[in-house]
């Protein structure tokens, strides 16, 4: 291992939390399905956004849960989940946590949402 | 009964419309087939997500030492099919080894129930898969894993030896192919239909 390696290393460790400002937990409390879209304010704002909100602010003109910004923008979870919610606090994007909130039975999908999964899954 | 049911979701946004997510868990053992099944269905490449143990254990056990942010991190994949213009149907696979089980009560939230991959060369591989499931009181399928549909052992005997309940459904899946695990799919979400409505 030689030194810039450690040295990556150890950016790649400290700065995905040095974005949120060290917090580990958002406003929203966001599943990893969460599925995220940009608003038109959102993409007003774009602009004067930082990195990585003004990257998600743009690939989320088409709808992305949380895990997949994670994945494409090479963010761990926690910290997707600290920027996205920080983003919809401010009506930046629009998201859509479905079945995971406390207001559904046992957080499992109703038999409505079940039903439209059977019929789009035997439609595929 | 003086409980006001509250309908609105955690986060909304008027000036957007947002697609539903629904999301099924395929578990398993370590290399049983998880992102091969997911990979046969997804309408995307497979992406891999990366998660710090810290990122679900805040308030089980609250390290507050940054050095500690970091060791534990965990890789999933997962894959998604779109449902309709307003329904997206995510599939993600478990992080194979029993040390990342901390994840599996995030995962599982929400979730229309879990598919458990069974390679029966490795039976005991699956057990914590099907253990955990059980205990959760989660909807669960089981898949056998076979190649070219053959299978070593009958999948009444894979039920005797899983000591898996009757009335949890037992499929055969060649996790390659994508009918196969559109079947196992359909053969879970009637299994959580059927759970739901009793």
């Amino acid at each position: 291992m030689t030194v810039d390696d450690r040295a990556d290393g150890l950016a790649a460790r400290i700065r995905p939390y040095a974005l949120t400002g060290g917090r580990t937990r958002g406003n929203q409390d966001l599943a990893l399905e969460t599925i995220v879209r940009t608003t038109p304010q959102g993409r007003a704002a774009q602009p004067r956004l930082l990195r990585e909100s003004a990257h998600i602010v743009q690939i989320c003109a088409e709808p992305l849960s949380v895990a997949e910004i994670s994945a494409h923008l090479k963010i761990p979870l926690g910290v997707a989940r600290v920027i996205v919610g920080d983003l919809a606090a401010e009506g930046l994007v629009g998201a859509n946590a479905g079945a995971n909130t406390a207001s559904t039975t046992q957080n499992r999908p109703d038999i409505k949402l079940l039903e439209r999964v059977l019929d789009g899954l035997q439609a595929l | 009964m003086g409980s006001r049911r509250s309908d609105s979701p955690v986060v909304t946004s008027p000036t957007v419309d947002v697609p539903l997510p629904v999301k099924i868990v395929i578990a398993g053992g370590f290399a049983v087939g998880k992102t091969t099944t997911v990979a046969a269905i997804s309408e995307i490449a497979p992406l891999t997500t990366e998660a710090a143990m810290t990122d679900v254990s805040v308030g089980v056990d609250d390290t507050t030492g940054a050095e500690q942010k970091s060791a534990t991190t965990v890789a999933m994949d997962f894959g998604r099919i779109g449902l309709g213009d307003d329904l997206i149907l995510y599939l993600f696979g478990t992080p194979g080894q029993d040390r990342f089980r901390f994840m599996w009560d995030d995962l599982i939230r929400g979730a229309i129930g879990a598919v458990v991959l069974v390679d029966t060369t490795r039976l005991v591989k699956c057990f914590p898969a099907i253990d955990y499931f059980e205990a959760q009181d989660v909807p669960f399928v089981v898949a056998v894993n076979c190649f070219h549909g053959e299978v070593a052992h009958p999948v009444e005997d894979v039920r005797e030896a899983l000591q898996v309940r009757p009335d949890v459904p037992m499929v055969l899946m060649d996790a390659r192919d994508r009918e196969s695990v559109r079947a196992t799919l359909l053969e879970l979400v009637q299994h959580a239909l059927v759970r739901t409505a009793s």
